[in-house]
């Protein structure tokens, strides 16, 4: 509850909010435009898929996470809650984290087994020289 | 014996409030019933949600190419421009604005301010009909002028260096040269309406590089997931901002016509209507990263 600060600090936290993520957002998407070429086109680490995409793709994951928190914390006032409300609610969210990492590789294993088929499929087989046995050859099993 | 005197004033004491407990009336977590039952629907919603952002990950994770979000939102309007996000971060800048009001009529009803609280739902009100019209300009650009659907996606991006050529294998020219495009570079397939349908352009590639260096190709549609996962988690969201601006105004009203003033508990009601609101900032937070920003 918002009765820890006085009238005028609420009204402070107040702008102060709307000024914060209005400058995360623009940062974001400054920098996403800048990563993607569209500032300075020479520069595109944010989309060739090498080592920056990932340093930029955590700064993104970064900054969203703060505003979120920024959001949870003191505009939904968890901040002033009790413990025990601020766990039952936060903790359950971390199950999350495992359910990322799992789909995720879930994820890049559908689009291997497909490409995988895809090459398969367009494999090309060469014909079995005339002559040879074709099909399984069973084992001779030594009897002697 | 002053020991167990203590003991068992303890144990009186420790009886007394377990009664006073079953009796009702004390909120375990210091918030009320109602603000409780919201705190942990919010839980829920936020797996709900964050379920569909994960399906979108690992089908984004899945496919060899992802359209690219700052060549597919790249439209504003009544300006015929190609300005990548300029008009979602208007969007997310609305959403957070409402949020801000939303505070505002929030602290306003633990001051017990009536008009104060009425005038900033209504902000927030405003707000977000705004989003919503947005969503709509949004979804009307994706849907009626570049034929995106639920199972059709004619964004793309190629996926090796080649050259562009006709159906009968001619290459395509752009100014005296022939158009030769790059690994990773974004298409729209224009479509036109035909018999009532949409047919998208054809378009062939001939390849110089990659694993089909030399074959000529048709253009395909994109990832057909794309379509159906941007309809329906925007969509998603875009309800709960529709049933969050009907909730809103009824709160507003009944703010208005003095229902909270006679409840006497710093307008909870607006507290509560004020957590799902922002709620639905924080998952916008989330849908701005994975469809405009990543």
């Amino acid at each position: 509850m918002a009765g820890h600060q006085s009238y005028e600090d609420q009204k402070k936290l107040v702008i102060y909010g709307l000024k914060l993520l209005g400058a995360i957002t623009i940062v974001e998407v400054f920098f996403a435009l800048f990563a993607k070429g569209h500032i300075i086109p020479s520069v595109t680490f944010g989309k060739d898929g090498g080592f920056g995409q990932y340093i930029y793709m955590l700064a993104m994951v970064g900054a969203s996470l703060y505003k979120a928190y920024f959001i949870v914390f003191f505009f939904m006032h968890m901040a002033h809650e009790v413990r025990g409300l601020v766990l039952s609610v936060l903790l359950p969210t971390t199950l999350l984290i495992w359910a990322i990492i799992a789909f995720f590789q879930e994820g890049s294993r559908w689009g291997a087994s497909r490409e995988h088929i895809k090459q398969k499929n367009e494999e090309v087989v060469q014909p079995a020289p005339a002559g040879q046995p074709q099909g399984y050859i069973l084992p001779v099993i030594n009897k002697g | 014996m002053a020991d167990s005197s203590v003991a068992h004033a303890h144990e009186t004491h420790g009886h007394e409030s377990d009664q006073h407990l079953w009796d009702g009336g004390k909120e375990p977590m210091k918030a009320s019933y109602g603000k409780l039952m919201m705190w942990y629907f919010l839980v829920s919603d936020a797996f709900t949600f964050a379920g569909f952002l994960i399906a979108y990950g690992a089908l984004r994770f899945s496919s060899p190419t992802w359209p690219e979000a700052d060549f597919v939102f790249a439209s504003f309007p009544f300006v015929k421009a190609h300005w990548p996000l300029v008009f979602v971060t208007f969007m997310t800048f609305v959403l957070i604005a409402s949020s801000v009001t939303m505070v505002r009529a929030v602290q306003e009803g633990h001051r017990e301010n009536r008009r104060g609280v009425v005038f900033w739902m209504f902000c927030t009100i405003l707000g977000g009909a705004t989003f919503l019209g947005s969503q709509a300009y949004e979804w009307t650009t994706l849907i009626k002028y570049e034929n995106v659907s639920v199972t059709r996606n004619p964004f793309g991006r190629y996926i090796a260096d080649g050259e562009l050529v006709d159906v009968s294998g001619k290459p395509v020219m752009e100014n005296g040269a022939p158009l030769t495009v790059k690994k990773d570079d974004s298409y729209l397939l224009h479509g036109h309406e035909h018999n009532g349908e949409v047919e998208l352009e054809k378009k062939y590639i001939k390849y110089t590089s990659g694993p089909y260096a030399g074959q000529t190709h048709e253009v395909a549609q994109g990832p057909r997931a794309f379509g159906a996962l941007f309809f329906f988690i925007t969509g998603f969201h875009g309800f709960h901002v529709f049933s969050g601006v009907l909730f809103l105004t009824i709160i507003m009203i009944n703010a208005m016509s003095g229902l909270y003033a006679a409840r006497k508990n710093g307008y909870e009601m607006v507290e509560k209507i004020g957590l799902y609101w922002h709620f639905v900032d924080l998952v916008w937070v989330f849908v701005f990263l994975v469809f405009y920003l990543l």
